[in-house]
């Protein structure tokens, strides 16, 4: 048998269901595996008790037969920007030391109660703004995937941590949030499956707010079929957050037919972009090709406005940040650094507690929202956005799902890309317009590239036809069959 | 009638607006589920929403757009069908989001008029800009302790109705009868209960002035803390002199924001630097906006209670009130109420006459409410109707009307016990009047000599000889008969 850690979710499923391993077993496994890889920093706190005591109540619930389903007893990694009670929440970031909620978020909320057990908090990007876990207050993440020149290599961002904790098998699967990327970026970076569900499909109830009109809960798995399990156990209306859509949650897995014939993909133009390294454009090519090997059928479509999708998300997504982050202030809770007077206080806490990365956003935020600019802006953003939203959906009138390509690049080291903010937010050009649109999308591992490190494959659907997402998705990992493996982790050589 | 005031180069008048901010009635906040109930323990009704706490979401309490709608609806304003509400973004202790979620650009009420009358019982109609929905913030206690700032965030989040007039008004009387009119259509809706001491009403007072014959507008200033009619009149004609003042020493006036001092009478700047403030608005991304049908609005009308306007006119047109007993019975919802309960079926001025004096009187100087009157209104008309009917006299029924206010009882029941119908018996009467006739033969000459007051006289010790239940009238006519 495979080491525990090392299973998908449907394969121990199957074992728990069978008997042949426990919850705590299974849990154990991935704690021994967290011990090991410390180095990674993929979790900034790890709940080895809290996970060791709700795996003993999976394991009582399984022996009586009133197991709660796919999810019971299975290990879960939660991004740390998810309120955990009792559990200390950071965000990443120093402004929220000894911050520990009193309340679950609803998604969280949700997962336990599908009896899925809770392995630690991993680590991001501070307040959720990168695309490489290197503005963490906890120090970069490190992509298990290493070449033999020695550097650590980043496992994007900002989901870096539950990328990294699934890519190294430290826990069965995790859930990041993404608004521009953050969930599917570092699943291509890591070569494991991410999805970020249509704007709506999750509750934002309990989860520190970035960018309000983007921000989405997402599960990061091994498979596609797992991810269809995670989301299944994360969705659902919630009365508590008023842009949380008020629609059946559909069985996602059931909707797994490995049968994509007739299937309409389409390909935008717009998405090849000059200069982009021809391996990029390979791996695209490859997925097509995989698409019609299927019986599927490939149709050329045109985006016209996606190449203003990433200078708007960067004014739209500060904007709305800088807003979100006013509460951080020293008054209530987290840290306070005292001052003479109340904006001393605040000049002092917000200047020692925020990054620079999250400066740089809540400046740029507070620029575009300042009188004088919001017009040109931030209503010229919101108005383009609407423009996008229309591209996609005359597209999905002649075709079922979008194909492009999930990075322009497989890891970099870190350390690369500091000095220019603007070639780090490029990480973000292909996965920004799913979102500006709330349109559900998924990262599956399409090949490695030139360097040997892996490079995904991006999918994109109409609002809440996730159903067609997992298939189509399914169907392009089974044709990718990528087997490789980050050396060291995994049986990886 | 013109205010002004003689400058030394000129003849200034005021230009005002108002800003007043009026706390909703509803069990809960405007955004989240917590108390709204004034003087609780502090921090006692603070949510996690309320408290800003990490991924914490707004959700819309609907109740509270109900109610601005029928506040809307009682300014005769128009109201918006599609609204929005944006977040106004400051930072200070106690507005613990770092914004106050607000509406700018798009409020759920518009233009409406306000009807106004003044002491020399002419009317103005005073213009509505809007009326919009926003968050309260919480409270900043500075006088606990010299180096700390005490916040209490109960009041964070409550739901306050903003009505901003145009700048309409140029007399502090108008100022103070507007706020007045409109403190008395929110208590007729219950849509707020009006208590500017307890701060459920403040305003904020917008003043310029220009010189008579001006038609632009020169620089305003904006009082706050204002928490009594009384006081904004103060603080309006104290900042217009100022105002007068400086412009006259060839100065400009400042725009700033100020406070009121009710010790001095005076205002003085503000000391915070919030003043020349960006607020960025943009749209809350939290929240969905506004949309009404036409037939949420037309079941909110639908329903509205009579208000003072239309009721004063009824009491006028239907029942031949006076426009000042009118104005004062219908101030106050429940007081018109009582009175139409007293008066149904009854002579409605002698009904408005003893609500008036007797009960007021009674009511003041046991310093109680109406709604605390031991007399029911059912009561009060019962006795109205014993005199009517002659059962008693009005000299008998003002004694039991005290035994009524101190013991709640039933006229009928008072009459009875204590025996006190009147005596309409002729012969009763003729035998108490032939007694004092006979008992005193000089007056009884004086009045036939043709000295018509003696007879006040006669019918006095009539009254006396009868513990005053002979019916005045027809004693006076026996005099008159008997005596010539």
């Amino acid at each position: 048998m495979t080491n525990p850690n090392e299973m998908t979710i449907s394969e121990a499923r199957d074992a728990l269901s069978e008997g042949e391993l426990k919850s705590t077993e299974l849990v154990q496994s991935c704690l021994n595996a967290m011990e090991e890889s410390r180095d990674l920093n993929a979790f900034i706190t790890e709940t080895p008790e809290l996970a060791l005591e709700r795996a003993e109540q999976s394991d009582a619930r399984i022996a009586k037969g009133e197991s709660r389903g796919a999810l019971e007893g299975i290990p879960v990694a939660i991004k740390d920007l998810y309120c955990t009670e009792g559990v200390l929440t950071t965000a990443a970031s120093h402004i929220l030391d000894g911050f520990v909620p009193e309340y679950e978020s609803t998604v969280t909320e949700n997962l336990a109660q599908a009896g899925s057990v809770m392995t630690g908090k991993t680590n991001l990007d501070e307040f959720a703004m990168g695309s490489a876990n290197v503005t963490s207050y906890y120090g970069p993440v490190k992509n298990p995937w290493k070449l033999d020149d020695g550097k650590d290599r980043v496992p994007g961002g900002s989901s870096g941590g539950s990328a990294t904790a699934v890519a190294a098998h430290l826990s069965l699967a995790a859930i990041g949030t993404d608004t521009g990327g953050s969930i599917r970026q570092p699943a291509s970076f890591c070569g494991i499956v991410g999805m970020k569900p249509t704007y709506g499909r999750c509750s934002r109830w309990g989860t520190v707010a970035f960018a309000s009109s983007l921000d989405q809960a997402g599960p990061m798995t091994k498979t596609v079929r797992d991810a269809a399990i995670m989301l299944q156990g994360m969705a659902g209306h919630d009365v508590k957050d008023s842009t949380s859509a008020p629609v059946t949650v559909p069985d996602f897995e059931s909707a797994i037919s490995g049968d994509v014939r007739g299937l309409k993909v389409g390909i935008p133009k717009e998405y090849q972009i000059d200069g982009s390294p021809a391996e990029i454009d390979a791996i695209w090519q490859k997925g097509a090709d995989m698409f019609r090997d299927a019986g599927a059928e490939i149709v050329d479509i045109t985006l016209p406005h996606t190449k203003y999708a990433l200078p708007t998300y960067y004014i739209v997504a500060p904007a709305e940040a800088s807003s979100n982050l006013s509460r951080y202030d020293g008054v209530r809770y987290g840290l306070r650094v005292e001052g003479d007077s109340l904006d001393e206080m605040y000049e002092n806490t917000r200047g020692e507690g925020f990054g620079d990365e999250v400066k740089r956003r809540v400046l740029i935020g507070a620029y575009v929202l300042s009188a004088g600019y919001y017009d040109a802006y931030y209503v010229k953003a919101q108005q383009v956005r609407s423009r996008i939203a229309e591209d996609f959906r005359t597209a999905f009138q002649s075709v079922d799902v979008i194909l492009t390509p999930t990075a322009p690049s497989t890891a970099f080291a870190i350390g690369e890309k500091m000095d220019d903010p603007i070639a780090m937010y490029m990480n973000d050009v292909f996965t920004v317009p799913a979102s500006m649109a709330g349109l559900p999308c998924l990262s599956v591992p399409g090949g490695l590239g030139d360097d040997g490190l892996p490079l995904g494959l991006h999918l994109i659907t109409k609002p809440f036809d996730e159903e067609t997402l997992f298939r189509a998705g399914d169907v392009l990992e089974t044709q990718a069959n990528f087997t490789a493996k980050p050396a060291g982790y995994g049986g990886g050589k | 009638m013109s205010y002004l005031i003689k400058g030394e180069t000129a003849d200034w008048e005021l230009v005002i607006g108002l800003e007043v901010h009026a706390q909703v009635i509803s069990n809960s906040k405007l955004f989240s589920g917590s108390a709204t109930s004034f003087g609780a323990d502090p921090n006692s009704h603070v949510s996690l929403v309320d408290a800003a706490m990490p991924g914490m979401l707004p959700v819309i309490n609907k109740h509270c757009i109900e109610q601005a709608v029928k506040t809307g609806l009682g300014l005769n304003a128009a109201i918006n069908r599609h609204s929005v509400f944006e977040r106004k973004n400051y930072f200070y202790a106690d507005l613990p989001q770092g914004y106050q979620i607000s509406q700018f650009l798009h409020p759920i009420v518009g233009e409406g008029l306000l009807e106004i009358q003044l002491k020399d019982g002419s009317i103005r109609e005073i213009g509505i800009e809007r009326l919009h929905m926003e968050q309260d913030a919480g409270k900043s206690i500075h006088d606990k302790d010299p180096r700390r700032t005490f916040i209490d965030l109960n009041r964070a989040g409550v739901c306050l109705m903003e009505i901003v007039s145009h700048p309409a008004m140029h007399t502090p009387e108008e100022a103070g009868a507007y706020v007045r009119k409109v403190r008395s259509i929110v208590r007729y809706l219950e849509t707020c209960d009006g208590n500017m001491e307890e701060g459920s009403m403040r305003a904020d007072v917008n003043v310029s002035v220009r010189k008579v014959g001006e038609t632009g507008l020169r620089t305003r200033t904006e009082t706050k803390n204002v928490n009594s009619v009384r006081f904004m009149m103060q603080a309006i004609e104290s900042e217009a002199q100022r105002h007068v003042e400086i412009w006259e020493s060839g100065g400009e006036v400042k725009q700033e924001t100020r406070l009121f001092d009710p010790d001095t009478g005076e205002t003085r700047p503000m000391r915070s630097k919030e003043e020349a403030h960006d607020y960025r608005y943009f749209p809350d991304p939290d929240l969905l906006p506004i949309e009404l049908t036409q037939s949420y609005i037309d079941d909110i009308k639908a329903a509205m209670p009579e208000l003072p306007d239309q009721k004063k006119k009824r009491f006028m047109d239907d029942m031949g009130l006076s426009a000042y007993d009118a104005d004062v019975l219908v101030a106050e919802r429940e007081t018109a109420n009582y009175f139409e309960t007293v008066a149904k079926g009854r002579d409605a001025k002698v009904a408005a006459n003893w609500v008036i004096s007797n009960l007021f009187g009674a009511l003041n100087a046991a310093e109680i409410e109406i709604s605390e009157s031991p007399i029911s209104a059912e009561h009060l008309g019962a006795l109205l109707a014993l005199i009517a009917d002659d059962t008693i006299s009005g000299r008998i029924a003002k004694d039991v009307f005290e035994i009524m206010f101190e013991t709640g009882q039933d006229p009928a029941q008072i009459v009875e016990e204590k025996g006190l119908k009147q005596i309409t018996d002729t012969g009763a009467i003729e035998a108490a009047v032939d007694q004092v006739i006979a008992d005193n033969p000089d007056q009884a000459d004086e009045v036939r000599q043709g000295n018509g007051k003696a007879i006040g006289w006669f019918v006095g010790q009539v009254m006396q000889k009868t513990q005053g239940k002979a019916n005045p009238q027809a004693v006076n006519k026996m005099l008159k008969d008997k005596l010539g």
